[in-house]
């Protein structure tokens, strides 16, 4: 009697789990598979078995799939230049972020003066604020220094303004490093910055991956201050497929917008396969000392 | 830390928040009590020999060099805050003393488009938060039940929707409700109604922002409480199960104690990210239906005009919504502050 009943119980669980799992990963297998047919099968209006099939699709092309959505946006559209833009802003977000990130998070958490709380509560309140709001701060400077619409000013922007958060992560990663491990390095002669370098980074290595990994995410998918910040031709993909799109619905080209969605959603699935335990590391983090 | 080292340690991190933070507010709120200048006028005379005309046009040199002299505008106080665009004082007062009762006024101040967005804001935040708190929750009670083998794979599909960028989850969905998408075709068959449209009706729209809302947010949940569950304490399971404690009670009177911390972590990051929402409304074209406050703003600085003053003073206004939203938390932080000192 209560051998069926747990079992009926974990019957119930694992349902909901695949549920679960279907309503999570469903949309983008969904939208990977049709991308890869014509318009008339991606939306079908006689039948949505047509977008599994590919009927119009294969009258067409005379093949169930076709590569004509990435032809257009990676080709004829250009895309690649806004994936190269996105690859030149996240890397210099990442690597500036994690520099200066690391000595700041370093110092708040060997420090116990009033003003450490301070500076932290600070980037708290910032790291509340929505981005958007500092924008109309930023466009009349820089409209007048010239410096409006390049991918410099937009990659120290996205620094600045996510360095609460990082401060935020590498503090409670440097939290869990004893201090007693700096005072032994400075005892044998270390100054301060040769037991961070030598001494404590080495340590906090893969507190600082996953930090970047986390300042990659918040570059790569921004789209509200990249969108006002960068000029047409600067464009990264997220502010371009935006731009795409209120033109393809006039035009017809819907497919060029899917493939390229799904081209910008690649790179995430790729980092989630290999990094997918320092991201739920990185996801605790803040929590399990918060 | 020495007070020296202290500082050159920081001071890259500090001058970035500074010049690209700090900095930016004041001039936001300089922005939001300035106006722009009118352009100044002049009237000459232009006589000819059918007589004498007055014209008046715009003397060019006279506003650039007003411009020049006070580039942040004519100061206006806070007129821009009253105005109908943001809080609508005037209208506000109108509204309250004509409306009935409580609910006709607000709806008939939720046609002003502050507010419109300060309700959609609110309604967002409070419907999406506890809703990933609970669904959150229950996916990490059953992962937790389930063969280990599974997990990892469970896990790695669970991620995919909080880290896809949300512009581009938000499109993906709206192409799939679309009336001639998946979704949306499944809907009008279950309803039976062929011309039904989801993206026609403002309760729907809504509930559309929620659905996609929840569904971004839940990985963050899950994933968090089901660290948390890993470091329940096992002695104190084995004595309820002694003590006759069925599943339900475990959870309530064990688990849930446990997780707290946990909780209110995990509210006050989506009481912040839901504040915030914006992506969704662009990707979904809802902005006839539904409006945010970081929507407006975007609103207002895109396009041809734009229209930095408003913007700015919408900006400084959904501050003070944050700040208004995160206080119970500074107070504690505070608090805990002074008790390690």
């Amino acid at each position: 009697m209560k051998k069926t009943s747990s079992n009926r119980f974990s019957i119930l669980i694992y349902s909901f789990i695949i549920i679960w799992v279907f309503l999570a990963s469903f949309p983008f297998f969904w939208t990977f598979w049709g991308s890869f047919k014509v318009e008339l099968d991606f939306f079908s209006i006689s039948n949505w078995y047509n977008a599994v099939t590919g009927k119009n699709t294969f009258d067409t092309y005379n093949s169930q799939f076709t590569g004509a959505g990435y032809e257009g946006i990676w080709v004829q559209e250009e895309f690649w230049r806004s994936f190269v833009n996105s690859a030149i802003v996240c890397f210099f977000v990442v690597l500036t972020s994690l520099t200066i990130g690391t000595l700041g998070a370093y110092a708040l958490s060997r420090s116990n003066y009033k003003y450490t709380f301070w500076l932290l509560i600070t980037a708290l309140i910032f790291r509340a604020m929505p981005p958007i709001t500092l924008v109309a701060g930023y466009l009349p400077p820089f409209f007048e220094w010239n410096i409006w619409g390049i991918l410099p000013t937009t990659i120290i922007v996205l620094v600045s303004i996510n360095q609460p958060f990082t401060l935020w992560m590498l503090h409670s990663f440097f939290q869990n490093i004893p201090k007693e491990l700096d005072e032994s390095a400075k005892v044998d002669g270390c100054s301060q910055f040769q037991a961070f370098r030598h001494v404590i980074i080495p340590v906090m290595w893969p507190g600082v991956i996953t930090t970047g990994l986390f300042s990659f995410l918040l570059a790569y998918n921004d789209f509200a201050v990249t969108s006002m910040l960068l000029s047409d031709e600067n464009r990264t993909m997220i502010p371009k497929i935006a731009a795409f799109l209120g033109t393809t619905y006039t035009e017809g080209n819907i497919m060029f917008a899917v493939a390229a969605v799904v081209s910008a959603t690649v790179p995430l699935f790729i980092l989630v396969m290999f990094f997918q335990k320092k991201i739920v590391s990185g996801l605790t983090q803040g929590a399990v000392k918060g | 830390m020495k007070h020296r080292t202290f500082f050159w340690f920081i001071l890259p991190t500090f001058l970035a928040m500074l010049i690209f933070i700090f900095l930016p507010i004041i001039s936001v709120i300089l922005q939001s009590v300035h106006t722009s200048h009118e352009n100044v006028l002049i009237t000459v005379e232009n006589c000819d020999p059918f007589g004498c005309k007055k014209v008046t046009s715009i003397d060019q040199n006279a506003t650039k060099n007003l411009n020049q002299s006070k580039p942040l505008g004519k100061f206006v106080g806070l007129d821009i805050y009253f105005d109908r665009g943001h809080l609508a004082i005037e209208k506000f007062k109108l509204l309250w003393n004509n409306s009935e009762n409580i609910f006709s006024f607000i709806e008939s101040l939720s046609n002003l488009p502050f507010y419109k967005a300060v309700f959609f804001t609110l309604t967002f935040t409070f419907t999406v938060t506890p809703i990933m708190l609970l669904l959150g929750l229950l996916i990490a009670l059953g992962v937790n039940s389930i063969s280990k083998k599974l997990r990892g794979i469970v896990i790695f599909f669970s991620l995919l929707p909080m880290i896809v960028t949300p512009l581009i989850g938000s499109i993906i969905l709206f192409w799939m409700i679309d009336s001639r998408g998946i979704i949306g075709n499944l809907i009008q068959w279950l309803l039976n109604d062929p011309n039904l449209s989801l993206k026609a009706s403002t309760s729907l729209t809504w509930i559309m922002l929620i659905v996609y809302g929840v569904w971004h947010a839940i990985p963050f949940s899950f994933i968090v409480f089901y660290a948390g569950l890993q470091t329940v304490p096992r002695d104190q399971l084995e004595s309820a199960k002694i003590d006759g404690a069925n599943k339900f009670e475990e959870i309530i009177y064990i688990i849930i104690p446990h997780l707290m911390p946990l909780i209110t972590f995990v509210t006050l990051m989506q009481l912040m990210d839901n504040f915030r929402v914006f992506e969704p409304i662009v990707g979904f074209s809802a902005e006839a239906h539904a409006t945010s406050l970081s929507w407006i703003i975007f609103n207002d600085l895109g396009g041809e005009t734009r229209q930095l003053s408003a913007a700015a003073t919408s900006s400084i206004l959904t501050i003070i919504g944050v700040i208004i939203l995160l206080s119970p938390v500074l107070l504690r932080t505070w608090k805990d502050f002074k008790l390690k000192k």
